[in-house]
């Protein structure tokens, strides 16, 4: 085992020992990290924090439901072949030149050593991840257009998120370093406010805080807000020059935290009804 | 040290293995916990629990194998590693080898080491067990003669020994995989998926520009089309409650699998109390109604329809009208003929029953057989009501 550097947060991602240990396993063991935790608890700032803390490039895969593993190694544009195939001043016999590698492709083939996030793996077909494994073990593949090998000189830093909640296969679990991240508690949330609003008056903070978490507390809304509405929210709130947030009156642009129409219906209920606020 | 702990863990239905102890066994090796029990804590937790769900499992576990360890500054590995061998009884019998490697805590020789304990484990031995005292005068095991406060590897003690605790679900984590999970349900639910290109030109039609090219001369004619989208759209209708009890996690699994599906292009489920009478529920407490009347409205004979339920129940709750439940203005229809207008409604749709086969006949199974396809909720079952829901015609 080479010696590593040691990853400790940065001054604008806030870090827990156990998170660190868990980005430190998996820097001393090369082995993916997964992190799971609801949205809104850093999972991408994760990686972008890695990526700063380390100095190595970040390469980003942003993981959707039409995602293929293979999308990640290389695509090859055949469009383009055809396309150049009716004018001379392309030798289109040269594949290579329509061969595109992809996020873990690129990764791959750095020369230096990269964080790869890949960003919300959950989101693909259930059977992406196991899809993934191979590629992952070895950190190599083939280009089977070219019968050319793209192998990682130096094994990059494999970041992986997924939301709660949702199942991923064991087979791919047990190759990854594993951590959750728990929502911010209060006090750490308000150490993350800070961050993003160095100068913000400790009364407002205080104000919003409370406030973002009574919100969260309601039972009914179907996507409760998370870290970036806040942040987003004390931003606006700042720019328009308020000074007070209540529980009880209606909160200033609500709609920066409760995004849905059926949340913003609920929250209104619930206050002009005189229920509780806790139902 | 740390083979207790694994020990412990598995007998939590943590599934650690070799590969898990090896990766603690180099991250140990490379001082990745700093020499203290909370970065052991903190390390181990990384590398052995792959899911939230064991998160409680392992805190557990810890507090049981390391309450009253005492630490300090002291080097927890040399400490840990020393209380391995005091722990055991015949730690006089290891070989020199062994010893050494439990010093040197080599992963790959550690994983045949622990391999073999496992072994051993299972074949089970009452009485002298290698590893922790028990019965015999171990000065760490708790109902050792030489019991020392505050180390504890596990179990209520008075006789019961560790060992015997964790043996007997050793194995457990491996039982699970016996019944239907989350992930085999997923599975089987992704054979509904179809699909449809619709939506902006976006991928090559490498067939379609042969063909063309091929009709215009070879002139070369690049077609395009949509990405495929999902279009299976499902309706989960889902018994709660009484004699459906029994099978809740079964059913709750079946309901998360549907919800994490993303082949669907849309999903809703209801909940019901034995029989459909007139209305489904949103929520499992039957706050929510829908009325099945403005359901069938809103979802055309193209939704796929599963029904999740045992199909049992007194006969007159299914064959008389209002059956157990009435509502004020509304019609009262027996509960047999609201699952007929769901039937005939649907072009296609099946009824999953967790009851076994051998109890269909001679019941309200039997009746509600004659109007929906019937089949087990099992994994063999559940395939072929997808497939069921596929065919055509
Ligand atoms: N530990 C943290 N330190 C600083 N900011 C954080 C932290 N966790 C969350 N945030 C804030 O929350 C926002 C959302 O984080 P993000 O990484 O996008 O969440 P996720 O990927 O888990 O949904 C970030 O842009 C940042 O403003
Ligand atoms: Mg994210």
């Amino acid at each position: 085992m080479s010696e590593f550097a040691r990853f400790t947060g940065t001054t604008t991602y806030l870090t827990s020992p156990s998170l660190e240990s868990a980005v430190n396993c998996a820097l001393a063991l090369e082995r993916p990290l997964l992190v799971r935790g609801e949205p809104g608890t850093g999972k991408t700032l994760l990686a972008e924090a890695v990526s700063a803390a380390l100095d190595h490039e970040l390469i980003r895969w942003n993981v959707k439901s039409t995602t293929r593993a293979q999308d990640g190694l290389y695509v090859y544009d055949t469009v383009q072949r055809l396309y150049d195939s009716r004018f001379q001043d392309k030798n289109v016999g040269d594949i290579r030149q329509y061969i595109k590698l992809g996020p873990m492709g690129e990764a791959f083939a750095a020369k230096k050593r990269v964080v790869l996030l890949i960003d919300e793996i959950d989101k693909a077909d259930v059977e992406f991840p196991n899809d993934l494994l191979n590629e992952l073990d070895r950190m190599r593949f083939t280009i089977d257009e070219l019968q050319e090998e793209v192998a990682a000189t130096q094994r990059p830093v494999v970041i992986i998120t997924s939301n709660a909640e949702k199942e991923l296969p064991d087979a791919f679990l047990r190759r990854c370093v594993f951590h959750f991240i728990d929502f911010p508690t209060p006090e750490l949330m308000a150490d993350i406010v800070r961050v993003h609003h160095p100068d913000l008056e400790d009364r407002l903070a205080e104000q919003a805080i409370e406030a973002f978490f009574e919100l969260r507390a309601m039972k009914r809304l179907r996507k409760r807000p998370s870290t970036s509405e806040l942040v987003d929210w004390i931003a606006v709130l700042r720019a328009a020059g308020v000074a007070d947030v209540k529980l009880e009156a209606a909160l200033p642009f609500l709609g920066t935290l409760l995004k849905k129409e059926q949340d913003l219906v609920a929250f209104a209920d619930q206050l002009s009804g005189g229920k509780r606020w806790r139902s | 040290m740390y083979l207790p702990f694994l020990y412990e863990l598995r007998a939590r239905g943590v599934p650690v293995g070799t590969t898990e102890a090896v990766q603690l066994a180099r991250a140990l090796k490379a001082g990745l916990h700093e020499q203290s029990l909370d970065g052991f804590y903190h390390v181990a937790r990384a590398l052995l629990v792959h899911r939230e769900g064991h998160l409680d499992d392992f805190d557990q576990a810890f507090l049981k194998v390391f309450r009253g360890v005492e630490v300090e500054s002291k080097k927890v590995q040399d400490e840990l590693l020393e209380w391995l061998k005091k722990a055991m009884p015949i730690a006089d019998q290891l070989t020199d080898e062994e010893r050494a490697l439990l010093e040197n805590l080599d992963p790959e020789e550690l994983q045949k080491l622990f391999e073999k304990r496992l072994e051993e484990q299972k074949e089970r031995h009452d009485g002298g067990n290698k590893w922790i005292g028990t019965a015999g005068t171990s000065p760490f095991g708790h109902s050792g003669k030489a019991a020392r406060q505050g180390i504890r590897v596990g179990g209520p003690g008075g006789g019961r020994s560790a060992i015997k605790t964790a043996d007997a679900r050793l194995y457990q984590g491996y039982r699970q995989d016996l019944t239907l999970d989350v992930r085999q349900m997923q599975l089987a639910l992704r054979k509904l998926r179809t699909y449809v290109r619709i939506g902006g030109d976006e991928e090559l039609d490498l067939e379609g520009t042969i063909a063309a090219t091929a009709k215009n001369a070879g002139e070369l004619e690049v077609v395009v089309r949509p990405p495929r989208r999902p279009n299976t759209r499902v309706i989960l209708m889902m018994d709660v409650g009484g004699s459906m009890d029994p099978f809740a996690l079964l059913c709750s699994r079946l309901f998360s699998a549907a919800k994490k599906s993303t082949h669907f292009k849309e999903l809703r489920t209801y909940y019901f109390h034995n029989c459909v009478y007139g209305r489904v529920y949103e929520t499992e407490r039957f706050t929510d109604p829908v009325r099945i009347e403005d359901l069938l409205h809103e979802c055309g004979p193209h939704y796929k329809l599963i029904l999740v339920g045992d199909a049992l129940m007194a006969p007159y709750e299914l064959m008389s009208p209002g059956g157990a439940l009435s509502y004020e203005g509304e019609e009262r229809m027996e509960g047999i003929s609201w699952l007929m207008r769901l039937r005939n409604h649907f072009r296609k749709s099946v009824w999953l029953n967790p009851e076994p086969p051998r109890y269909w006949e001679g019941n309200t199974i039997e009746n509600i057989r004659g109007v929906f396809d019937m089949y087990p909720l099992t994994l063999e079952g559940l395939g072929e009501a997808m497939s069921h829901l596929l065919r055509t015609r």
